[in-house]
């Protein structure tokens, strides 16, 4: 037990000895929340866009306006000619071109139907569908505004229609900062696990320090205690840290206990950290050990539901985020944080991740040996 | 009871042999060298007897205690001391010291007798990291680091490769010293003329031991005379006497050639006329005591 200590107290000297890490314990959580869960947003502004005006109606003026108005849209190009203004999409100019043909207005009023092109640059797919949607939107109801204009009915009136009332749970104003943070915090914990400390074991390798150790009675499980607590202690750290500054400065509701996170966090810790371990019983360099890290984290990252919904995933892939340690971790620390799920509500996501960890340290000490064959 | 016994060890790496069926004994107090050139199998005998690498064969004890079996009792009373610099470059001379005597369950003042003489050269830089300390330095702390837990066996692999003659010098006066408090030690080597100042050696070469005895034994086996020789043109008289019918072996050493005869009883005034007839100049022939690289190479050349 005491050894342990010892070690522990090395590894604390060591880390913080380490110019590049009181930056990364302190500054990385701060910047990628300030960056990212300001950066990283599904609502699109300044869509640049460009108009074949053919139609020179009131109908027409009125159309485009609607669309300047709403501030999601800046107009670039009044042209006569599609190609031209088509040419807007090679120089990136423009992500959309609106088609208004002849006779908009007159074929309006007099078949009450009228027909007009939106083209828009998919390079982007997901992008072009939120362009998309706003388009309609906004070409939807400047027609029911007409017609209420034209006729002088309510539009209730005009034509059946089914109102669908929107009430949006959890998040009320769908603040995509409020959906971010919780996801940045657990990008967060697990490169803390996963890089740091599997390049710390490498490292000892790598710098021949590890043969000097293995000749003193230090026992394997002294020494992979020693050195996954540090981390294990940093990254606890580091998430209570950012959950702080979320709450206080990003103002993200904490409905939840901050310490049932807390208790998934060291959970997941040790599954990431036992990947760490892994990694470095078969690796020589820190920098196989980095991009080992990196292909691993990069799938789990993706795949983990962080930026993008896992329900928009095809089947297969929803089915390996079972497997996937930062989908489990990254749900629970939503659930909690948005809904104010209890104990009880995340137990079957702690017994994954609780199996999970077993499992990933048991095969790191066992690969993890001191003799060579 | 041997301190180190080794017995018909062998280790391969996939098809290279790097040990070969290596035995041999050290006992108490001894000062012990592997001597031989990169490659012999100095470094993969050490690994094996500080219970880093297990053996394919044989079998070796270390304080009567198996290398495989015992490991963990080896491990507590051995000091080790790789080839390469291992301590914590970025820990301080007084950390990478302190760290290591904890871990072996000992502090620096419990066994500071034994490594005060070593440890004094270092204090000045004890606040010093371990990177930033010259080769003998390091060299010197990696030793301290070794003897912290009073260990009763030392293995040095190569400690003074790489270190300047004055530190080397200075290295062998304290394994003198250590000698004297009861620490067997073995140490190897690839500079030949370090094997005198060991109790025994084992000479080594590819894996093999081509000779186990004290240095002045194996010197006294050379029987065969020996000459140096120069001239002005040292290039040119090898050629000559690489073919000369009586040339028996001839090596470069320095600014000589070490020279033996096939002829029994030949004289250094035979040698002379020979090179002389050669239309050398400033030709220097003396009759000299072999060394332990002259027998090294004459050993090898039996093998």
């Amino acid at each position: 037990m005491r050894t342990i200590l010892f070690i522990l107290r090395k590894e604390f000297l060591q880390i913080f000895r380490n110019k590049a890490m009181i930056p990364i314990i302190f500054f990385m959580p701060v910047f990628q929340l300030l960056i990212l869960s300001n950066a990283a947003t599904y609502e699109i502004k300044n869509i640049r866009f460009s108009v074949v005006d053919l139609d020179q109606s009131r109908f027409s003026r009125e159309l485009v306006s609607k669309f300047t108005s709403t501030g999601y849209f800046i107009l670039t190009e009044n042209s006569f000619s599609v190609s031209e203004a088509e040419e807007g999409f090679r120089k990136n100019t423009s992500k959309l071109v609106l088609n208004i043909p002849q006779d908009f207005e007159k074929n309006y009023r007099k078949n009450g139907k009228a027909e007009l092109q939106a083209v828009i640059n998919a390079e982007d797919g997901s992008a072009a569908g939120i362009i998309y949607n706003y388009t309609s939107n906004i070409i939807q109801q400047f027609a029911s505004g007409v017609v209420t204009e034209w006729t002088g009915l309510p539009e209730a009136e005009k034509s059946p229609v089914i109102n669908i009332s929107y009430s949006n749970w959890f998040n009320p104003e769908l603040d995509y900062k409020t959906y971010m943070v919780p996801g940045i915090l657990v990008a967060l914990v697990s490169m803390v696990g996963v890089f740091l400390s599997g390049m710390n074991i490498v490292k000892e390798k790598e710098i021949g320090t590890i043969e000097q150790l293995n000749v003193t009675p230090i026992k394997k499980g002294q020494f992979i205690i020693g050195k996954l607590m540090p981390f294990w202690i940093i990254g606890i750290f580091e998430l209570a840290f950012g959950m702080t500054l979320g709450f206080f400065i990003f103002s993200v509701p904490m409905l939840g206990s901050p310490f049932l996170i807390l208790i998934v966090a060291g959970i997941y810790l040790l599954v990431i950290l036992g990947m760490g371990l892994f990694i470095s019983t078969f690796t020589n360099t820190q920098q196989q050990a980095m991009f080992i890290a990196w292909f691993f984290f990069v799938i789990f990252m993706l795949m983990g539901g962080i930026f993008t919904p896992i329900e928009s995933m095809p089947d297969w892939a929803q089915t390996m985020t079972l497997f996937n340690p930062i989908a489990h971790f990254s749900r629970a620390m939503r659930m909690i944080m948005l809904k104010g799920s209890g104990l009880q509500d995340i137990l079957k996501t702690l017994y994954i991740l609780g199996a999970y960890a077993v499992v990933m340290l048991t095969f790191a000490v066992i690969r993890y040996r001191k003799v060579e064959g | 009871m041997y301190i180190v016994e080794v017995k018909n060890i062998t280790k391969n790496f996939k098809d290279t042999v790097a040990v070969d069926d290596i035995s041999f004994e050290v006992g108490q107090g001894e000062l012990f060298g592997l001597i031989g050139p990169d490659g012999a199998g100095k470094t993969t005998l050490f690994r094996m007897l500080t219970t880093l690498l297990k053996p394919m064969s044989g079998y070796a004890k270390v304080l009567g205690f198996d290398i495989v079996k015992d490991y963990k009792k080896i491990r507590k009373h051995v000091g080790y001391m790789p080839g390469r610099f291992s301590l914590y470059q970025d820990l301080s001379v007084e950390e990478n010291l302190k760290f290591f005597a904890t871990i072996f369950g000992t502090t620096i003042e419990e066994n500071y007798d034994l490594i005060k003489d070593i440890y004094i050269l270092l204090e000045p830089f004890k606040k010093r990291k371990a990177g930033k300390l010259s080769g003998g330095m390091k060299q010197k702390l990696a030793l301290c680091c070794a003897l912290i837990h009073k260990p009763d066996v030392l293995f040095l692999d190569e400690p003074t490769t790489g270190v300047d003659p004055v530190s080397r010098n200075e290295f062998w006066e304290m394994l003198r010293k250590l000698k004297e408090q009861g620490i067997t030690i073995l140490v190897s080597t690839p500079y030949m003329d370090e094997a005198s100042l060991c109790d025994r050696v084992a000479l080594m070469q590819k894996g093999k031991t081509l000779s186990i005895d004290t240095p002045e034994n194996i010197i006294s086996r050379f029987k065969k005379p020996l000459f140096a020789i120069s001239s002005e043109n040292q290039y040119s008289l090898m050629q000559n006497l690489l073919a000369y019918e009586n040339r028996d072996t001839i090596y470069p050493f320095g600014d000589f050639l070490h020279y033996t005869d096939k002829r029994e009883n030949v004289s250094t005034d035979e040698i002379m006329k020979y090179i002389e007839s050669l239309n050398c100049k400033k030709i220097t022939v003396k009759s000299i005591k072999p060394n332990i690289e002259d027998c090294f190479m004459a050993l090898m050349e039996e093998n």
